[in-house]
């Protein structure tokens, strides 16, 4: 009964898990002979925290990232492959994509390379943002506080996740190089598969396990490229290093990762479903997916995210081998708290003062289970938070003194409370943010985002 | 109460992990050496609820879902994190060092 003409095998070469953590020219090499029809990567994520995207800096660092770019966009413009790039920046906001098209342009030029260059913005305006939060048409993620007009408008940067729509509009508009702002992770491998005629679910999948690149593999390398074969009825995983291989374990482990439920994924616009799907090793460190689903949601839902500045940071790193300190030390630090306020009074420095106790519970904070300090010796972490760089310096200050020469019940090392490693003792940190959007919007448009080309 | 000596989780366990789901989301992953144990805490429900509640220290209504995943026999657990990544009083952004707890489950 079939008439459609079948579909050829579609080769996507990932590069690396995020753009700039780089990866081995022999991998790629391999990748290229295979013929890809598809190169891509994701640039970025939210796990470095809230302060990247208010920043509008990048948690990777720029020669990396034009080291990676580089190769990537002289083979593909020499080979006439596609190299399409998510969540420039890192955090995929203006200032993050224009960074990395500032490092596009100087290797175009550079190079001496020419090519029509896709740019796609996540940006959403705040009034949009208000607009659909009046309609209704904003819910929180689990945990997630309920939006309001307040947060939308002391909230920077606030951006959506784009599905592939932006990037198959570029795409036919015959962009040979296609740099986005903040995008579903998946959404660089799946799009052009998809405008081609290959199925949503299998390409999404695929999707989202090369975005992590050769993490998925098993010895897992986030620093290594790996191959995606994307066929009718299922997709191959192929590893580009004999270090590495690809096995069913590790690829369906791998769809574990950094998710809360791995049977169904959502993105914008619908879910993966994977309830049916079966992992096949087929040998050669190759691995075959079967029977991955995508499943359209009406309305078409996508991810905003946001931050908001609350104020500056200010550190001092001390450590305490005092045994007596030690036993005291949680009564110690509150002792301290309260005459730092003391000294302070009422309506002046109104900052936060946070203690991170490592040998005690730096690393788990309240969820510590272990209540007593079996360490010999203590990491103090002394952070303080003002309303300005100013407040928080003067507060880290106040703090540090105090406890270095506090008094405490049965004290017997009367020099002095603290070891600083280091002087100057105290780290002015700059401004400090707090993740104040992560809801869904509905759109009535998927081609919402704005896009433009560029001739290089 | 029968005097049957428990087993530690790191007996049966190869991998136990943690890491952000999302700013506000911490997951836990349990994986397995040997499939037979994966169903062993599948059909005996182990894993509850309430003992990652009592585990960590946090309300019940702070587990979000306990998921059992067929292709890498492995065991998933959502918590809701008290302090989202990077707000003020985090202690562990990225959520990677917050499985300890768990190592201390025996069965």
């Amino acid at each position: 009964m079939k008439t459609k003409k079948k579909l050829p095998p579609f080769k996507i070469l990932s590069t690396t898990a995020i753009l700039g953590y780089g990866f081995p020219e022999s991998s790629f090499k391999r990748g290229l002979s295979k013929k890809p029809d598809l190169i891509a990567a994701d640039a970025g994520s939210t796990d470095p925290g809230p302060y990247y995207l208010g920043s509008g800096k990048s948690f990777t660092d720029r020669n990396a990232v034009k080291r990676d770019l580089k190769l990537m966009i002289r083979a593909g413009v020499e080979r006439k492959i596609p190299v399409v790039i998510g969540t420039a920046g890192g955090s995929g906001a203006r200032p993050h994509l224009e960074w990395c098209l500032d490092i596009v342009r100087e290797i175009a030029r550079e190079e001496n390379l020419h090519f029509r260059l896709g740019i796609a913005y996540a940006d959403v305006d705040k009034e949009t943002v208000l607009k659909s939060l009046k309609q209704k048409k904003i819910k929180p993620l689990p945990f997630v506080p309920e939006l309001t007009p307040e947060v939308v408008e002391q909230s920077e940067n606030i951006v959506a996740q784009m599905g592939v729509e932006p990037f198959i509009k570029l795409l036919q508009e015959g962009s040979e190089v296609i740099i986005a702002g903040r995008s579903y992770d998946p959404a660089v491998f799946a799009a052009l598969p998809i405008s081609l005629g290959y199925d949503p679910g299998l390409a999404f999948h695929l999707g989202k396990i090369l975005e992590c690149a050769a993490i998925a593999a098993t010895p897992g390398s986030g620093s290594d490229c790996a191959l995606g074969i994307l066929e009718e009825d299922s997709f191959i995983l192929e590893s580009l290093s004999p270090e590495r291989k690809f096995t069913p374990q590790s690829a369906a482990a791998h769809t574990l990762y950094e998710k809360s439920d791995p049977y169904q994924l959502p993105g914008p616009g619908g879910m993966i479903d994977l309830r049916e799907c079966s992992f096949e090793d087929i040998g050669n460190g190759r691995v075959r997916v079967r029977g991955s689903k995508f499943v359209p949601s009406d309305p078409y839902w996508i991810k905003i995210e946001g931050v908001r500045l609350i104020g500056f940071r200010s550190i001092s790193i001390a450590g305490v081998r005092d045994p007596i300190m030690i036993d005291k030390i949680d009564s110690i630090l509150k002792a301290v708290e309260t005459k730092v306020r003391e000294i302070l009074g009422k309506d002046k420095n109104q900052g936060r003062i946070y203690f991170h106790v490592y040998g005690k519970n730096g690393v788990m904070g309240d969820l510590e289970p272990v209540k007593k300090t079996l360490s010999h010796e203590l990491g103090i972490v002394i952070e303080t938070i003002g309303k300005t760089q100013e407040e928080a310096d003067s507060l880290l200050a106040l703090t540090r003194s105090v406890l270095l020469h506090y008094g405490y019940e049965g004290r017997i090392s009367t020099a002095g409370n603290l070891a600083f490693p280091f002087s100057p003792s105290d780290v002015a940190m700059g401004k400090v943010y707090e993740f104040s959007i992560y809801h869904l919007m509905e759109l009535n448009d998927p081609n919402f985002f704005r896009t433009e080309v560029e001739e290089l | 109460m029968k005097n049957k000596k428990k087993t530690s989780i790191l007996k049966v366990a190869k991998v136990i992990r943690s890491k952000n789901s999302g700013p506000f989301e911490l997951t836990l992953d349990i994986m397995f050496k040997d499939p037979r144990y994966y169903q062993l805490f599948k059909e005996k429900k182990i894993i509850t609820p309430e003992k990652i509640a009592r585990l960590y220290g946090v309300p019940k209504a702070d587990v979000l879902k306990i998921v059992y995943f067929e292709p890498s026999q492995a065991i998933k657990i959502t918590l809701r994190r008290k302090i989202p990544s990077g707000s003020p009083g985090d202690t562990d952004i990225y959520g990677a060092q917050q499985h300890a707890p768990l190592l201390n489950l025996t069965f």
